[in-house]
């Protein structure tokens, strides 16, 4: 008889599959029927863990043991020594901390700080290819909750106004009022943008590889709240995990009637299709999106009309972030007071950030709306490797905006980081000791931006060819203290004259670059600056 | 009128996308799935998908060359890709990237001419403690010097003849 007694959580994502995941689950399975143990211990796959550049992480329970770094050679001594001896393997064994869940109290995630944990509650804990499991996990109560207790379309939108959730993809534009937005018809439509890409920005496809019922539930309720019964989930091609496992969790979701028509005998009905991306970053802009969907080249649309009027094929469109639909079930499960028990009073809630570059612990934390950015980096991410300097953060991806050491106790949330003429953007910190040069970072942002630049409107397309121009000028040590205006001068007019948010953003990082970096830019611009021998820069940023 | 030959690939292609005859939305997965087939997108190829989907032959190849991820060459049994990233960038992925191309005798997206291999390059592979970076199928490389990096395409051809 099978009766287990022991679970191994393998953490799999495109991260650890790199790190050669998939050989070392094999191994485990295979090492444990080998020495009989297939009955007693369970392997089970999850979404990340947390922490990246750890390599292949496992965790053990009951016992609470993590291991990160582990390899195909490390499988047979831990399986002898751990899993039949009972002896956890020191030389591969990393602390876990006891983390604060929400639900229950349960030893998870190998953070420096407890984390409060709304939206990733089950990222790491199930297993993503089992309904089942989401179901235990809490999944799907809150739609349960809405057809037993009668709730309305209404009350499921009032309740999301009240809690005061504010959009995650970047511009913080409260929910519930962007839902009270669409128009009346017969025939609306509502998409989850999971186009992620954003440079450094990975949270969405950990929140789908790690839980993707969650979003499927958050779904139907954000559905049912506007009247939409059918949704597309839009997502990057390179997302191929994520693509198997919603696709995975669709198919499940529609074998129990929690997706399709009259779900659960409830009279809500709600479709569910998959819409691949093909590569563009520029889809990530929610116009764009819908073109795409629609089957065209993703240019963005001139707004007004809005998607809320004039959306997908024309009819109302409410498009939402992969992390905002996720805090949805949550806020209708515990009411809109419970989840601004989190947070500030403007920005309710939690936000789920990927910090990543030098940093002890990179990866993935979910903590308050309002948490110093000190906090973020030194509590949470365990400070700056190597003992290093902390030089400045570039805060919300490529179109984020740096930030140096005296903005360090800057509150987190979409109303203080305004103050600084910064953004939250897409949750993407990227540290920077005093090693990393500002001046090569920008560089590889406006490159970027140039290669992005969907060429429709002119001030975007020769705008971030000029800026480019102008910036490798400057890296090379050839430009001029009038090239630094130029670059600001440049992006100003974009801001004021593009289409959309890829032109009007290159102006977030240069500003603060330049504001907080001058010295470094005006020393590669003096005339006398020469090419640093390489070591100086062994381990430059991750961004680009 | 576009008529696809009868092999498995093209009826593979004609299977799919008639499921979604002059369904102009479903434009980007029939692109999707027939460079799943191929490998790449042939004329033949979107000039079929155009006539089933209703949708002008111009219109089709205005979408294939806004996104990244479609191609109209066809591609080599391995994919190289060189990591351009910055940190790449400093420990001098661009050596790596220029002495490749030229022992093969291919530019940035080319394919060699037995079709064994085609170059690209790509802009962070995550492993930016192993710069300089290249990608050979899931295979990741790093520490690479040109030389290095020439060796290990090298065993490729090699490993075939053993």
């Amino acid at each position: 008889m099978r009766h287990i007694r022991c679970h191994v959580l393998i953490g799999v994502d495109a991260n650890s599959l790199l790190a050669g995941a998939k050989a070392v689950e094999q191994a485990l399975i295979k090492e444990l029927a080998d020495k009989g143990l297939a009955d007693e211990v369970q392997v089970i796959e999850t979404g990340s863990l947390g922490p990246i550049g750890q390599g292949v992480i496992l965790v053990v329970y009951p016992d609470a043991v993590a291991y990160a770094n582990v390899t195909v050679d490390d499988v047979p001594e831990i399986v002898t020594e751990h899993l039949l001896k009972g002896r956890p393997v020191k030389r591969l064994q990393v602390p876990l901390a006891p983390e604060e869940r929400v639900v229950e109290i349960k030893p998870t995630g190998l953070v420096k700080k407890p984390q409060p944990r709304v939206v990733l509650q089950n990222c790491g804990v199930i297993d993503p290819e089992s309904l089942e499991e989401a179901i235990a996990a809490g999944d799907y109560q809150a739609l349960v909750k809405v057809i037993e207790e009668g709730m309305s379309p209404k009350d499921v939108m009032e309740e999301v106004t009240k809690s005061g959730l504010r959009g995650r993809g970047g511009a913080g534009f409260p929910t519930g009022k962007k839902w009270s937005f669409t128009a009346p018809g017969p025939q609306k439509y509502l998409i989850c943008n999971a186009d992620e890409g954003e440079p450094g920005t990975f949270k969405d496809r950990l929140i789908l590889e790690g839980d993707p019922h969650r979003l499927i539930e958050s779904m139907i309720l954000a559905g049912y709240a506007i009247g939409a019964t059918k949704g597309y989930i839009y997502i990057r091609g390179e997302y191929t995990l994520s693509i198997a496992r919603i696709s995975k969790a669709i198919e499940q979701a529609y074998r129990e009637n929690l997706l399709g028509d009259n779900i659960l005998d409830s009279g809500i009905t709600f479709h569910l299709e998959i819409k691949k991306g093909a590569g563009a970053y520029v889809c990530g802009e929610e116009t764009a999106l819908i073109e795409s969907i629609e089957g065209k080249r993703g240019q963005p649309r001139l707004k007004p009309p809005f998607p809320a009027v004039q959306g997908l094929w024309g009819k109302p469109t409410v498009v939402n972030n992969v992390e905002t639909l996720s805090n949805i079930p949550p806020i209708i499960l515990n009411g809109a007071d419970w989840y601004r028990s989190f947070g500030t009073p403007t920005c309710p809630g939690t936000k789920v950030y990927t910090i990543l570059g030098h940093i002890e612990t990179p990866g993935l934390i979910e903590v308050e709306m309002g948490t110093t950015l000190r906090d973020i980096i030194f509590e949470y991410g365990g400070g700056i490797r190597k003992g290093k300097k902390f030089k400045g953060a570039l805060v919300g991806g490529a179109a984020g905006a740096f930030l140096n050491e005296s903005q360090l106790d800057v509150q987190m949330d979409y109303d203080s980081l305004k103050e600084y003429a910064a953004v939250l953007g897409s949750g993407a910190i990227l540290v920077m000791d005093e090693e990393t040069s500002v001046v090569s970072l920008l560089h590889s942002i406006l490159s970027f931006f140039e290669h992005e630049s969907c060429g429709q409107c002119t001030p975007c397309r020769m705008g971030t060819r000029s800026l480019l121009t102008i910036m490798e000028r400057i890296v090379r040590g050839q430009g001029t203290e009038k090239d630094l205006d130029l670059l600001l001068q440049v992006s100003e007019n974009m801001q004021v004259s593009s289409l959309c948010p890829l032109g009007q953003s290159p102006i977030l990082p240069i500003k603060s670059a330049l504001d907080y970096f001058r010295d470094e830019f005006l020393e590669r611009v003096s005339g006398k600056w020469t090419e640093p021998p390489l070591q100086a820069h062994e381990e430059a940023s991750q961004v680009g | 009128m576009v008529k696809l030959p009868d092999t498995p690939e093209h009826n593979r292609v004609k299977e799919f996308v008639s499921q979604f005859r002059g369904d102009k939305g479903s434009l980007i997965k029939a692109l999707h799935f027939s460079q799943g087939v191929f490998g790449y997108l042939p004329p033949e190829i979107i000039e079929y998908i155009a006539q089933e989907l209703e949708i002008p032959a111009s219109h089709v190849y205005g979408v294939v060359s806004f996104y990244n991820f479609f191609r109209t060459e066809p591609m080599g049994e391995y994919e190289i890709r060189v990591c351009l990233g910055t940190a790449c960038h400093v420990k001098g992925s661009k050596e790596v990237l220029e002495t490749l191309c030229r022992k093969l005798g291919i530019k940035i997206g080319g394919t060699t001419k037995d079709g064994k291999f085609t170059v690209s390059t790509v802009r962070c592979v995550g492993a930016c403690p192993l710069a300089p970076v290249m990608v050979i199928g899931k295979e990741v490389y790093g520490r690479l010097s040109p030389q290095k990096a020439w060796n290990i395409v090298r065993g490729y051809y090699e490993e075939e003849r053993t």
